[in-house]
């Protein structure tokens, strides 16, 4: 078994039993479609309006939840001292780690996306599109959130300072997902949208590990 | 594989506070340092320093290899095992789920991690969760992650404190066994240790 592996399925048991991993995100979901009809008044209309957009918000708000622990607890507890002398780079190390926190958090969000838009009245039409941009996005917030976290270590009210870090990461993104769920909807040109989400996906996760791991070397010195 | 460690006219800055400096270090195959000295002398600075988490403020850090001179950074990641006062293991897992975890990602499999808890004498509790174990007993999961995983140089912060004389006894008899195969051993430590080995002490 690659090194690789082990730790991916080390990170995955970590989110799944101290995240919560898919019941996290279906109980999130259950709260907003809940809430959100008592917030705007039950009308059909006004609610089927913002059936799209709420979801997408709540899967970027929830992606920010569990990222304390990414790299936190492993710095208290002495196991980051042992992640980082392990046989792949820092980076990997890193990689990995957002990798797994977006398989157990950011993929059951974005197959649970679709079921809170619908039970806001969202067309069932629409759910293809909802899993896509929920799954691009949340890799994304997944890369940004990690850098959050990674700069975060060892500062107290942790929390706090990611939330501040991530915010304006997190704000492109949301634009182009949010833009391409709309322009879905109304049935215009929504590619684009799409496209500029997956770029920025992709960028985050090629340069964000080389911040994650300096932010990790300079916690460890 | 490494089989010399040199340290050179090391010195170590935290903060404002020069702990120590032209410290010289030397370590062959088969032998053993204990880093002794007053708390805060800088026995834990120059151990993360050697596995590479602090940068020394002057002197040259060295793994040596049959061939010449290693690099650094591979020595470090490959044939390197750092246990600091911390165990590193999660309380909610089990003690097996931790002690394979750490053995695989060192380079060891899980035949070779039940054997090195067998060792230790952990066979019984390797399916509590780590938090159920007291602080000897998880020293020792820590420290069976050291035999479970081909090493050479082992560099332990206090290794042995959590433990009672039996396992300290214990622990002794592995670290010979580790050094008679060639390995490298440098722990700090204020209990003197049940293994042959010279003194390198700090703020004298």
């Amino acid at each position: 078994m690659s090194a690789a592996w082990r730790l991916y399925r080390r990170e995955l048991a970590l989110a799944w039993s101290g995240g919560g991993g898919p019941l996290l995100a279906l109980g999130f979901y259950a709260a907003i479609a809940t809430l959100v009809p008592l917030a705007a008044g039950p009308s059909l209309q006004r609610l089927a309006g913002i059936a799209i957009a709420f979801p997408w918000i709540a899967l970027a708000l929830a992606s920010l939840l569990s990222l304390e622990r990414l790299f936190e607890r492993d710095f208290e507890d002495g196991a980051l001292d042992l992640l980082m002398l392990g046989p792949l780079p820092t980076e990997a190390m890193a990689a990995i780690k957002c990798l797994a926190q977006w398989s157990a958090v950011g993929a059951p969000l974005a197959l649970a996306a679709p079921i809170a838009a619908a039970t806001l009245g969202a067309p069932l039409a629409f759910a293809p599109m909802i899993v896509v941009v929920s799954a691009v996005g949340g890799f994304a917030f997944a890369f940004v959130g990690g850098l959050g976290a990674a700069l975060a270590l060892g500062s107290r009210r942790g929390g706090l300072i990611i939330a501040v870090i991530v915010l304006p990461l997190i704000s492109p993104p949301v634009i182009f997902g949010g833009g391409a769920l709309e322009a879905y909807a109304a049935g215009l040109p929504w590619r684009t949208g799409l496209l500029l989400l997956l770029a920025y996906a992709l960028g985050a996760a090629a340069l964000s590990p080389f911040f994650m791991a300096a932010a990790c070397r300079n916690a460890a010195s | 594989m490494i089989t010399g460690l040199v340290g050179e006219g090391l010195a170590i800055r935290r903060g404002e506070r020069l702990l120590f400096h032209d410290i010289e270090l030397r370590l062959g195959a088969g032998a053993a340092v204990a880093l002794t000295g007053p708390n805060g002398a800088g026995k834990t600075s120059l151990l993360r320093a050697i596995a590479g988490f602090i940068a020394p403020e002057s002197g040259r850090i060295a793994f040596l290899g049959e061939a010449g001179e290693l690099d650094p950074a591979d020595a470090r990641s490959r044939d390197t095992h750092f246990l600091g006062h911390q165990d590193g293991l999660k309380g909610h897992r089990t003690a097996l789920d931790e002690l394979v975890f750490q053995a695989g990602w060192t380079g060891g499999d899980e035949a070779r991690a039940l054997a090195a808890a067998a060792k230790f004498g952990l066979t019984r509790g390797l399916d509590l969760a780590v938090r159920q174990l007291s602080a000897g007993q998880r020293r020792r999961l820590a420290l069976a992650r050291l035999i479970a995983s081909p090493r050479r140089l082992w560099l332990l912060d206090e290794p042995l404190a959590p433990l009672d004389a039996r396992h300290r006894a214990l622990f002794g008899d592995l670290a010979a066994q580790h050094l008679a195969g060639g390995g490298l051993l440098l722990a700090a430590v204020h209990d003197p240790l049940p293994y042959p080995a010279r003194t390198l002490e700090l703020g004298a």
